[in-house]
This record gives structure tokens, C-alpha cells and sequence, in this order.
């Protein structure tokens, strides 16, 4: 058991990202219903208010908060208890991002700031929304440089020694991060908020959308490396067996430090201002991030398959059988794996140049966020939930907590599958995102989008409430387990946070350079970036003034 | 560092796969000229209603067998007098914004262009069945974006 000091913060990151949650999945089921004419909002809120607080609140803030609970406790658990510095800046890490996340969300529902995640420019909302998303990346800096600076203090303490696996990967994606959120933060603090302000009159508009992308595709990774820790740390000891392979999981993280930033452009594959050489360049530096995916994959059915032989597996595939489906803490992270196969697949797709033509700003993107943060990301999240909360509390996780998880995770994988489903197709006959309600003067390729049996709006309005049930299934499990569970008395009945061993015998001590990673991350992000986006800088039009269309 | 043969397998087969990817899809573009919507001509959105071809939106003749297509697209529409294309020819679009970012996308073909003020993007099209499109925006770009479409004709010769 950690600290009572340590417990206590990381509850308070895990309770903020569930309050979070619960807000943006209720916009989630209002969405569906709109989309499909079932539902008109009252006068006074929009449904593009709804969608930015949707995608604020799930993405960013539900991610955010839950990923430095979960680093919290599994650094104080892999590296001993914060010192009391370290403990400061976490809690003034927390206040901090709190701080601007209540900011930005009262500025979407005062009707301020309806311009959605990407907040992107001319759409001018209120300074302060972006004052507030300013201050919760700074807080997410302040809470990784106290992480930090608490391993250093063991790396201090423990000269010459490979750090624990938990505590490697954790400080890889905090590297990640900081170098990824460089870019939000040039746009946000030179750009946006002189401008919104009034100090400035006009914004470059390519470049915004270059820099907000700098950090919007890492910004995926910083959600996806976090699951891969649970994958990688977590889910052998729940099998009982050890991790796969110590230096292939940290080489593949540090694969993430290099390869997940320079990849933007694949987001602006068919905006103008970027020549077609340089997003060539980035599309294959996008597939280069797919090798540590590859790899994860392999440790991943790898460790399966030997969990399953000790457990008695016998033949090609009887392990598969022997694996224990019973345990909500296994099975809730293997379907998030599996719904991440066609997840990684359509990433592909997406990322394939000219192919992006067919599915960009379509449903089909809608659908393939949901089955990769949406569901791998946020489902492992999930499992982890269902043991790290009453780890941290000392309460028990009772049977019919068991049984309500695997009906929450069964839920939240039909009605995913219905809604994801019908995003991609519709998103293949060209039905747009991020609108409300409309039939397009009654187009007759417009209607194609309301009348198939999997391709129309229905089907996703179901799969919409299927989720929804399932949220509020999965809050009151985080009622419970956080306040009003009994308390756990007896050596039995103590949860446990199920730590895999590593064996670090055959593990190269360079792995553990950061600065290696860290100058080739630079050396990259410098091919990739420095000419297109100095080309775009000294050959910029006159910039753009600020609407508010909404 | 100890890669295990399966490993191996499974990582050469997965990197070939990529690279075979990247080569079909860097192939197509560079030696057949599939490339998505782009362009690197700048305007001043200010002025847009001045600035050829823009002065004069709609459809152009070219030559023989190329037609431009000039539209600006603003909060919630396309100013774009009679859209009329013909069939088997290729269209140059050329698409700006005077307000905010929007898409230019017509439905049930490749034509699929992010609008950014202060450039122009084009993409060149050629229409293999005649009929009456959908065009639409597929950008957020404020309360009337779902409002935001029109159509083009495209007609047999």
C-alpha cells in the first residue's frame, strides 16, 4: 500500500476525471439523438456548444486527470513515496490544470467558446478559453516535472540501475508530452490569446493549424502510451506470468519519443499551404510509428499465449481458452486490445495520403476515434478503474461490483460497436462530422445516410445509448468503490495494484539515455518541420481577422 | 538485445506490409499525379471579391478539354452562380474562404478540400458520370454549418 499522502492525490486526479466523464458522456447521448431529429435543443444551447464540451471534457480532461492518477500511484508504488516537494508540485500541478479546465468549460456553456476542440482560428471565442486550455497543459507540466523530479531522486539513490518498467515508461511519455505540447502552447500563448484579447487584429491561420497539429496527433499517443503501460505492466500480473520482454517494451516506448511527433501534416493531407513532398514525408514517418504498435502486439498475444500454456493450454490455440475471461480485469483490457486491430488499421487508412481524400472530416473519423481512444484507450481505463480505486481507498471490490463491471464493459463494447460501425460506413458514403441535424435540401445521396440498416443515424443513436447506460453503470462503480464500499479488514479482501516483474538482466543500459532519444526526437522534428514551416512563415498572407459564427 | 524468431517473423512481414503501403500510395502520387488538395498560392482574404479568379466565381473554360472552377466559400455558403460541369473533362477547382475554415466537398467523388482563408486551394477532377452533385462543408465553421451546401450539374456533351 502507498502513501496516504500519495492515495489521496491520485483520488482526487481519478475523481475529477469521472466528474468530467459523466458531463461529457451526457453531451455524447444528446449528440445521437439530435443527429438523427429526435431531439431539438432549447433555444438557448446549441449543439455545437454540446459537441465542444463533448470533446473537451472526454478527451482532454477525462485523459488527462485519470492518466496522472494512474502515473501517481504507480510511480509512488514502483519508486517509493513522493517526498514533500514532489507532493507540492503535484498538488499545484492539479490545481492548476483544474483551474483551466474550469475556466474552458464555463466559457462553453456561457456560449463563448462553441468552436469545438480544436478551437480552430478565424472562429474567435472568449481569451479566457484559451487562458483556460493554456493553464491546463501548463498544469499537466507542472504535475510531469514533479514526477520527474521523483525519479530522479531514486536514480540518485540507486546509481547504475535500470529504473523500474513502470517508472521508464511513465517518464518516456511525460518526454513525449512536453516536447508535443510545445507546439499548442507557441499557438495559444504568441497567437491565439494576444489576438482574442484585442492586442493583436489578425491571426495566421496555416500556421495555428500547423502548430495545434505539431501536438494534436502526439496528443493521441499521450492517451494510447498510458493504456500501453497497463498492457505492458499491468495485464501479466493479473496472468501471473512476468513481463515478455523488459528491453523490447522499453524500445518500443522510446520508438514513441522519435516517431510520434513529426506526423502532423497527416492531419492537413488536403488543406493547402504544405507542399505535397513535405506531407509525403510526414506520411511515411507516420507509418514508422506503426512498428512499436507492432511490437506491443507480438509482446501482447505472446504473453497470452504463455499465461495460457501454465494454465494447462494445450495445442495451437487451447491456451486461448485457459486465459481467465472471468477476471473483469483481464477481459476488460483484452477487448480493448482487440477493438484496437481495427482501430490501428484504419489509422492506416487514414494517414495513406491521397486515400485521405475519401474519409477526411467524415463520420468515418467520428468512428475511428471511438474505437481507438473511444474504446482501447478508455476501456483499459476503465479496467483499470475497477481495482485502482479500491487499491487507493482500502474498500472492497465486491461481487456484485464484479458483476456490474462486466456488464458495464459488455455494454460499452455492443454499443460501441453498433455506433463505431455505423460511423465508418456512413462516413464511406460521405456523411460529414461534427454537424447537427440536417437532409441537405433533401439531396438524394443525403438521404442514403438515413436509411440503410447499419448506415443510418438510428443504428448510431442506439449504440449512442447503449454507451450511455453504460457510463452511468461505470460512475456508480466509482461511487461506490470511492466512498461507500466496505472497507476492506481482512489480508483477503485488500485489493491489490498488480505489478508485473521484469526481468531487466539482458536490458541495455543506453535504453535509459534520455538525451539520445530526446536529440533524436529534436533531429526529426527538424527535418520534418523546419523548412515547411519557416516556408510557411516568410511566405504568409496578410493574416485573418476573428469571427464569431455561432 | 534478444529478438525472439517469431518476433522476427512478425516484425519483417509487418514492416514489409508498410513498405509495400507507402510505395503503392507514393507511386500513385508522384508518377500518376494522384495527389490530394493542396497548393501553396496565397490571397488576402480581405480582398478576395477583388482578386482574380475570384472577382469572377463560377465556371471557366480553359481550353478543349480543361475547365476552372472558381468559388469562394463563407459562413454559410457557396457564392457560385449555376454550377455546370461537363462530363469526362478535367475541372480545376480553385476554392478560398473570406471568413472562417471550411470545406469544399463534393459528394461521392475525391473532391474533398479544406478551405483555409488566406489560400487557395485546388484540386483538379475529372467527372465520370453525369448527374447532380452534392456539395457540402464538412468543417465546422459556426451555428449554420450544417446548412452549409450546393450543388453542381454535370452534364453529357
Amino acid at each position: 500500500m502507498i502513501a496516504v499522502q500519495d492515495r489521496k492525490l491520485a483520488l482526487w486526479n481519478i475523481g475529477v476525471a469521472y466528474a468530467a466523464f459523466l458531463i461529457g458522456t451526457l453531451c455524447g447521448l444528446l449528440q445521437v439523438f439530435i443527429r438523427n431529429d429526435a431531439l431539438q435543443l432549447p433555444a438557448w444551447l446549441d449543439y455545437y456548444q454540446i459537441l465542444t464540451a463533448h470533446g473537451v471534457l472526454l478527451a482532454l480532461i477525462f485523459t488527462t486527470f485519470f492518466i496522472f492518477g494512474f502515473f501517481i500511484t504507480g510511480m509512488s508504488k514502483s519508486l517509493g513515496s513522493f517526498g514533500p516537494k514532489v507532493r507540492l508540485f503535484s498538488w499545484v500541478g492539479f490545481w492548476v490544470t483544474l483551474l483551466g479546465t474550469v475556466m474552458a468549460t464555463a466559457m462553453i456553456v456561457a456560449g463563448e467558446a462553441s468552436v469545438l476542440y480544436t478551437f480552430y482560428a478565424p472562429l474567435k471565442a472568449s481569451g479566457f478559453y484559451y487562458v483556460g486550455l493554456a493553464l491546463v497543459i501548463i498544469g499537466t507540466w507542472i504535475s510531469s516535472f514533479a514526477l520527474v523530479g521523483h525519479y530522479r531522486v531514486w536514480r540518485k539513490n540507486n546509481k547504475g540501475q535500470l529504473s523500474p518498467l513502470f517508472a521508464f515508461m511513465t517518464i518516456t511519455t511525460i518526454i513525449m508530452w512536453i516536447i508535443a505540447c510545445l507546439g499548442v502552447v507557441a499557438t495559444v500563448v504568441f497567437q491565439y490569446i494576444p489576438w482574442a484579447f484585442g492586442w493583436t487584429d489578425t491571426i495566421d491561420v496555416e500556421l495555428s493549424r500547423t502548430l495545434f497539429w505539431f501536438f494534436g496527433h502526439p496528443l493521441v499517443y499521450f492517451w494510447l502510451l498510458p493504456a500501453y503501460m497497463a498492457w505492458y505492466v499491468i495485464v501479466p500480473k493479473i496472468l501471473g506470468v512476468k513481463v515478455f520482454s523488459d528491453s523490447l517494451a522499453r524500445l518500443s516506448f522510446v520508438l514513441f519519443i522519435l516517431f510520434s511527433i513529426p506526423v502532423g501534416f497527416h492531419h492537413q493531407l488536403t488543406e493547402p499551404g504544405i507542399s505535397n513532398f513535405w506531407k509525403f514525408l510526414q506520411v511515411v514517418l507516420t507509418f514508422m510509428v506503426i512498428v512499436p504498435s507492432l511490437m506491443t502486439a507480438f509482446s501482447m498475444f505472446a504473453t497470452f499465449e504463455i499465461a495460457g500454456r501454465k494454465n494447462g493450454g494445450k495445442g495451437l490455440f487451447g491456451w486461448f481458452t485457459k486465459l481467465p475471461w472471468k477476471d473483469i480485469r483481464f477481459t476488460s483490457i483484452f477487448i480493448a486490445m482487440a477493438f484496437f486491430i481495427p482501430g490501428g488499421a484504419g489509422g492506416i487508412i487514414n494517414a495513406s495520403f491521397q486515400l485521405n481524400e475519401v474519409v477526411h472530416n467524415t463520420l468515418w473519423i467520428v468512428g475511428h476515434f471511438h474505437i481507438t481512444v473511444g474504446t482501447p484507450v478508455a476501456m483499459t481505463f476503465m479496467g483499470l478503474t475497477f481495482w485502482l480505486i479500491p487499491y487507493l481507498t482500502g474498500r472492497k471490490f465486491t461481487k456484485a461490483m464484479k458483476m456490474l463491471g462486466l456488464v458495464q464493459i459488455i455494454t460499452w463494447s455492443i454499443g460501441m460497436l453498433l455506433m463505431s460501425t455505423s460511423q465508418h460506413i456512413l462516413g464511406l458514403l460521405g456523411a460529414p462530422r461534427r454537424t447537427a441535424y440536417s437532409g441537405y435540401n433533401n439531396h438524394p445521396s443525403a438521404m442514403e445516410w438515413f436509411d440503410g440498416i447499419l448506415t443510418n443515424h438510428v443504428t448510431m443513436a442506439v449504440g449512442g445509448s447503449i454507451l450511455f447506460v453504460s457510463a452511468m453503470i461505470l460512475i456508480y462503480i466509482v461511487v461506490m468503490t470511492m466512498f461507500l464500499s466496505p472497507k476492506a479488514i481482512e489480508e483477503k479482501d485488500l485489493v491489490d495494484f498488480p505489478m508485473a516483474e521484469s526481468d531487466m538482466s539482458r536490458t541495455p543500459k543506453w535504453l535509459e539515455n534520455w538525451w539520445i532519444w530526446i536529440g533524436l526526437a529534436v533531429l526529426l522534428i527538424a527535418v520534418a518541420y523546419a523548412i515547411p514551416l519557416s516556408h510557411m512563415i516568410q511566405h504568409a498572407p496578410p493574416g485573418s481577422e476573428g469571427f464569431k459564427t455561432w | 538485445m534478444h529478438l525472439h524468431k517469431y518476433e522476427k517473423i512478425w516484425l519483417v512481414f509487418g514492416i514489409a506490409s508498410l513498405i509495400v503501403f507507402l510505395s503503392v500510395v507514393g507511386v500513385s502520387a508522384f508518377s500518376q499525379d494522384h495527389t490530394p488538395a493542396g497548393g501553396m498560392e496565397t490571397i488576402d482574404p480581405k480582398k478576395v471579391n477583388e482578386t482574380a479568379p475570384f472577382d469572377n466565381p463560377g465556371v471557366t473554360q480553359l481550353d478543349d478539354d480543361t475547365y476552372q472552377v472558381a468559388i469562394v466559400a463563407l459562413a454559410f455558403g457557396y457564392t457560385a452562380p449555376e454550377l455546370k460541369v461537363p462530363v469526362g473533362k478535367e475541372i480545376v477547382f480553385k476554392v478560398t474562404s473570406t471568413d472562417v475554415v471550411h470545406s469544399f466537398t463534393i459528394d461521392n467523388t475525391k473532391v474533398n478540400m479544406m478551405v483555409v482563408p488566406g489560400r487557395i486551394t485546388t484540386k483538379s477532377y475529372t467527372f465520370e458520370k453525369p448527374g447532380t452533385y452534392l456539395i457540402l462543408c464538412n468543417e465546422y465553421c459556426g451555428t449554420g454549418h450544417h446548412m452549409m451546401y450546393t450543388e453542381i450539374e454535370v452534364y453529357e456533351e
